[in-house]
C-alpha cells in the first residue's frame, strides 16, 4: 500500500507543473516525479508557415525568454539561406542578446532563486520572496534592481520593437541599426550593468559564501548529481551565449564531444513517457538508461552550471576571476552541486554585462550595413543559442520557397527535464523518512527545481510571493490525510 | 472601505502577458495599493479552493490571459466567471486565440504524432504517447485532457472587455485598470485600445499614396524596407489596415511590418478576410492572369493574415477533423 503525495500546482513551465510523490508502507519515498501537463504543438503548426515569420512565431513558446527563441530562430534562418550577417548586424544581435541575458539572470537571482539564500532557506515562507529580499537588503537596493531592469529592457524594446516578443531578426541581419546617440546613451547603461553585476557578486559573497550553513547546503549531497554537461563555447573553449561549438563534458569533466550545431542529430535523442507531455533528451552516444546518474547514463545538464562545467573559462576578465574562485571554493571541476547554479548564474550575469560594454563601445556597431541578402536556395536551417536556462535548438526544413515542411525544437528547459526529475526525487528521498513529512519539504523540493530554471517557476519573479505549492498526502483510498501549503 | 478584489489568471499562456504586468515597474505599486489581488498563481499563494469558497460576483474583475487548450483551464475560467462581476480577456491569446491558435491548422492526433513520433530527435519505437492515466507500480499518474481545438476566452465564457496585444503594452494595461476601477464602465464588449485602425496613427501613413496600387508582393527578408515608407505601398504585407491601433506602432518602429496582434478593428469579425479585401482593392492587375500571378506571391495567407486570430476567424479550424 502506497501513500501518494501530490504537489499541484507548482507554477508553470508553459503553464503548469505537478509533482507526485509515492510513499511505501514504511513511509519512505518509493517514487517521485514531475509531470508537465501541457503541450502546444509548435512543431506541427510550423508546417506550412513562411520561414521568415518563424522568429516571431516560435518566440511565443515562452514570454519570459522570447529573445532567446527569436535570436535562435533568426540564426536558423541565416543557416537556411546560407548567409552571414554583416559585422554590425552580428554585433547588434550579440549586444541585444547579452542585454537580455543580463536582465533575465538578475531577475532570477533577485526575484526567484536568490530569496532562498538572501532571506534564508528556513525563513518563514511568507518572507522568501522579493519583498523579503528588499527587507533584507534595503529599499534603496530594491529600487536599484527595478531601475536596472527597466533600463535594460528599454534597450531590448528599442531594438526589437516589442520587449515581450521582439521582431527585429531577419536572415542575414537585423531590421534596424543603432544610431550614434543610442550608442552614447547605452554605453552608460552597459557600464551601470557591470557595476550592478559587481554589486550582485559581492552580495552573493557576503550573504552566501560567508555563511557556513549555506555553503554546506550547496556542497552537500541532497542536491548533487553526477551527470554530463553541455554548453556553447568559443574557439578557446570559453563560455559564449550567442554562438560557437557545442561542447559536452563527462561526469569527470573530460571533453566528451565538441560539435557544430549542424551535427546535433548525431549527439542528441529524445525519449517519450506516457505520464507527462515533456520529452526526455539524452546523449545518443551514451544511451538512455533511465533517470540515473553516472557515466553510463546519457542524462546531461545545461544552463549556468552546465555552461561553466562545459567550458574552460569565461570570455571576460571580471567574470573569469569569479570563475576561478568558483572552482577553487567548490573543490575543482566539474561541480556537480545543483545549488551552485545560482552562483554560476551571477558569474554569467557579469560576463553578459562586460560583453555589453565591449560591444556597445565597438565603433563598428553603428555601421549602417546591417543586411546580407546573398541568399542561397533554402533547404535546411539549424540554429543554436544559449538561453538563460540552457542550450536551445531550432531546426527547420523548407521547400524551395522557404515554406516549412518540418521543424524540430529542443527548448532549453527540456534538456534538463530528466535531471530535474532526478533532483526532485533525490530531495524527496532525503527528506521524507518513516512517513514524517514536514513543511520544510516544500522549500527543499522547490529549491531542487528552482536552481535549474525559472521557467516553471518564473512565475515567482513577478512580485510578492513564491511558487504556490500544495501538497496533499493521500492514503490508498484517495482520502486526503494531510494538506501542506506554503 | 474594502478594496476591490482582483484576480489574475493564465490559461495556455507563454508568460509574456505576465511579464507585461511586471513591466508596469513602479506603476505596479499603485495597482497593488488600489486593489486587493486575491489570485495570481504566478506570484501569490492563493489556491483554487479559496476562490471556490468566495461568494458569487465577489471579485470585481478577473484578468485572464492565454487561450483555452485543456480541461483544467476550462474549469478554472468558468469558476472565475461565476465569482467575478467583470472578466477581461488579457492579451492576444485570450482575445483572439493568439499565435498558439495557429495549432488549429491541425488536430490533436496530428500534433501528438509530430511531437512524439515524427520530429528529428524523437526516438519512440514503442509508440508511447502521453495518456490521461498512466498506471505505475505505486499508483496512478493523471494528466489533464488536451483538447482538439484552441479557443479564445469568449468561446468558453462570457467576456466583458478585451485588452489586446501580444503582449499588451504597459501603458494600455494601466489605462484599462484605471478605467475599470473608476466605475465609469465602457459598453460591454469594448476592446480597450484605439477605435481607429493602425494605419491612421502610423507614422508612415503620410507616405501612403491616396490611390495605392501594388504590382508585386515582397517578403520581408527580400527587401531593405525604407524606414519612412508605408510597407504596403512598397508591396510588403503589413496587416495595419485590418488591425486596431493603440500599440504604439511597436513593430513598425523596429522597421518590421504589423502582423495584427491587436486584432481587427471595430465591427470586423474576421481580421484575415478584412485584410484580404483591403489587399484585393490595391492589387494592380488588368487581366485575370496578372492577378493570379500577383496573388500567387502570397504563399501562406493563414500564417500571414491570421497569425494571431485563427481561432476567432470564420475559418475557425481545419475542416473535416
Ligand atoms: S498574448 Fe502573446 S504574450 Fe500573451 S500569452 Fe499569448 S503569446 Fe504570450
Ligand atoms: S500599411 Fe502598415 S506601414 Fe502602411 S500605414 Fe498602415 S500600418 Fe503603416
Ligand atoms: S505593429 Fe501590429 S503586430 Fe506589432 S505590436 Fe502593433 S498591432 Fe501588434
Amino acid at each position: 500500500m502506497y501513500k501518494e503525495i501530490t504537489i499541484d500546482p507548482i507554477t508553470r513551465l508553459e503553464g503548469h507543473g505537478k509533482i507526485d510523490i509515492f510513499l511505501d508502507d514504511a513511509g519512505n519515498v518509493a517514487h517521485a516525479c514531475l509531470q508537465i501537463p501541457e503541450l502546444r504543438g509548435y512543431e506541427r503548426f510550423a508546417i506550412g508557415r513562411l520561414a521568415e515569420e518563424m522568429p516571431r512565431i516560435t518566440e511565443t513558446i515562452c514570454g519570459v525568454c522570447p529573445t532567446a527563441h527569436h535570436m535562435c530562430s533568426t540564426k536558423a534562418l541565416d543557416d537556411l539561406y546560407g548567409v552571414e550577417p554583416p559585422p554590425a548586424a552580428r554585433k547588434i544581435r550579440e549586444f541585444q542578446y547579452n542585454t537580455f541575458m543580463f536582465e533575465d539572470h538578475n531577475l532570477h537571482f533577485y526575484f526567484l532563486g536568490g530569496p532562498d539564500f538572501i532571506v534564508g532557506p528556513d525563513a518563514p515562507a511568507g518572507q522568501r520572496n522579493v519583498l523579503g529580499v528588499i527587507a533584507k537588503v534595503g529599499l534603496e537596493i530594491g529600487k536599484k534592481v527595478i531601475d536596472i531592469r527597466k533600463r535594460t529592457r528599454n534597450i531590448i524594446q528599442t531594438l526589437g520593437g516589442r520587449v515581450v516578443h521582439p521582431v527585429n531578426g531577419l536572415p542575414g541581419g537585423v531590421s534596424k541599426g543603432i544610431t550614434k546617440e543610442q550608442q552614447e546613451e547605452w554605453k552608460k547603461i552597459a557600464e551601470d550593468a557591470v557595476e550592478f553585476a559587481k554589486f550582485t557578486l559581492k552580495a552573493f559573497d557576503d550573504i552566501v559564501l560567508k555563511n557556513k550553513a549555506y555553503v554546506d547546503l550547496i556542497v552537500g549531497d541532497i542536491y548533487k548529481h553526477k551527470t554530463y554537461y553541455m554548453g556553447l563555447v568559443d574557439d578557446n573553449n570559453r563560455v559564449n551565449f550567442y554562438d560557437g561549438w557545442i561542447r559536452v563534458v563527462d561526469p569527470d569533466g573530460k571533453e566528451f564531444a565538441k560539435f557544430k550545431v549542424r551535427d546535433y542529430l548525431n549527439h542528441i535523442a529524445e525519449g517519450v513517457e506516457s505520464w507527462t507531455y515533456i520529452k526526455f533528451p539524452y546523449l545518443k552516444n551514451v544511451g538512455w538508461k533511465g533517470f540515473v546518474d553516472g557515466k553510463d547514463s546519457g542524462v546531461y545538464r545545461v544552463a549556468p552550471l552546465g555552461r561553466l562545467n562545459a567550458s574552460d573559462g569565461m570570455a571576460t576578465p571580471i567574470a573569469q576571476e569569479h570563475y576561478e574562485k568558483f572552482y577553487a571554493t567548490l573543490g575543482g571541476k566539474p561541480v556537480h552541486n545543483t545549488l551552485a547554479t545560482h552562483w554560476a548564474r551571477v558569474i554569467e550575469a557579469m560576463q553578459a554585462a562586460e560583453k555589453m560594454v565591449e560591444l556597445i563601445n565597438d565603433p563598428e556597431i553603428v555601421d549602417p550595413k546591417i543586411r546580407n541578402m546573398d541568399f542561397k536556395t533554402p533547404k535546411v536551417g539549424i540554429g543554436v543559442i544559449e538561453a538563460p536556462r540552457g542550450t536551445l535548438y531550432h531546426h527547420y526544413e523548407t521547400d524551395e520557397k522557404g515554406r516549412l515542411t518540418k521543424a524540430n525544437l529542443i527548448v532549453a528547459t527540456v534538456n534538463n527535464s530528466a535531471a530535474i526529475n532526478m533532483s526532485i526525487e533525490k530531495a524527496a528521498r532525503n527528506l521524507i523518512k518513516n512517513g514524517v513529512v514536514n513543511d520544510g519539504l516544500l522549500n527543499m523540493i522547490e529549491m531542487a527545481f528552482r536552481a535549474y530554471d525559472p521557467c516553471f517557476a518564473c512565475a515567482t519573479h513577478n512580485l510578492p510571493g513564491q511558487v504556490p505549492i500544495e501538497i496533499n498526502i493521500h492514503n490508498k483510498d484517495g482520502e486526503v490525510i494531510r494538506t501542506i501549503k506554503n | 472601505m474594502a478594496k476591490p478584489k482582483v484576480a489574475l489568471y493564465w490559461c495556455a499562456s507563454c508568460g509574456g502577458c505576465e511579464e507585461a504586468v511586471v513591466d508596469l515597474a513602479e506603476d505596479i505599486l499603485k495597482v497593488v495599493d488600489a486593489v486587493d489581488i486575491i489570485l495570481w498563481p504566478v506570484a501569490m499563494d492563493f489556491k483554487y479552493k479559496d476562490i471556490e469558497a468566495m461568494p458569487d460576483k465577489s471579485i470585481l474583475v478577473s484578468f485572464i490571459n492565454g487561450s483555452v487548450r485543456n480541461s483544467e483551464q476550462e474549469h478554472i475560467v468558468k469558476l472565475l466567471r461565476q465569482k467575478s462581476q467583470l472578466v477581461v480577456a488579457f492579451g492576444a491569446c485570450a482575445h483572439l486565440g493568439g499565435i498558439p491558435g495557429l495549432a488549429n491548422v491541425a488536430n490533436r492526433k496530428e500534433i501528438f504524432e509530430t511531437a512524439y513520433k515524427l520530429t528529428h530527435t524523437t526516438v519512440n519505437p514503442n509508440n508511447v504517447y502521453p495518456q490521461p492515466v498512466t498506471e505505475i507500480p505505486q499508483g496512478k499518474l493523471t494528466l489533464p485532457e488536451f483538447y482538439d481545438t484552441v479557443k479564445s476566452l469568449d468561446q468558453t465564457i462570457d467576456v466583458d472587455y478585451y485588452l489586446p496585444g501580444c503582449a499588451p503594452p504597459p501603458d494600455l494595461i494601466m489605462k484599462g485598470v484605471l478605467t475599470l476601477l473608476s466605475g465609469n464602465l465602457p459598453p460591454k464588449g469594448t476592446v480597450i485600445a484605439s477605435e481607429k485602425s493602425l494605419c491612421e496613427t502610423c507614422p508612415r501613413n503620410k507616405t501612403k499614396p491616396d490611390k495605392m496600387v501594388i504590382k508585386e508582393i515582397k517578403r520581408i527578408h527580400e527587401v531593405i524596407a525604407d524606414p519612412e515608407k508605408c510597407f504596403l505601398a512598397e508591396g510588403i504585407i503589413c496587416v495595419g489596415p485590418a488591425t486596431r491601433g493603440g500599440c504604439g506602432e511597436r513593430c513598425i518602429n523596429a522597421n518590421i511590418p504589423c502582423r495584427g496582434c491587436f486584432g481587427p478593428t471595430k465591427e470586423v469579425i474576421d481580421q484575415g478576410a478584412k485584410f484580404l479585401s483591403a489587399l484585393a482593392s490595391i492589387i494592380d492587375a488588368n487581366t485575370e492572369e496578372e492577378a493570379k500571378k500577383i496573388t500567387e506571391q502570397i504563399i501562406d495567407p493563414i500564417g500571414l493574415f491570421y497569425m494571431y486570430s485563427l481561432p476567432t476567424s470564420i475559418l475557425r479550424r481545419k475542416q473535416g477533423v
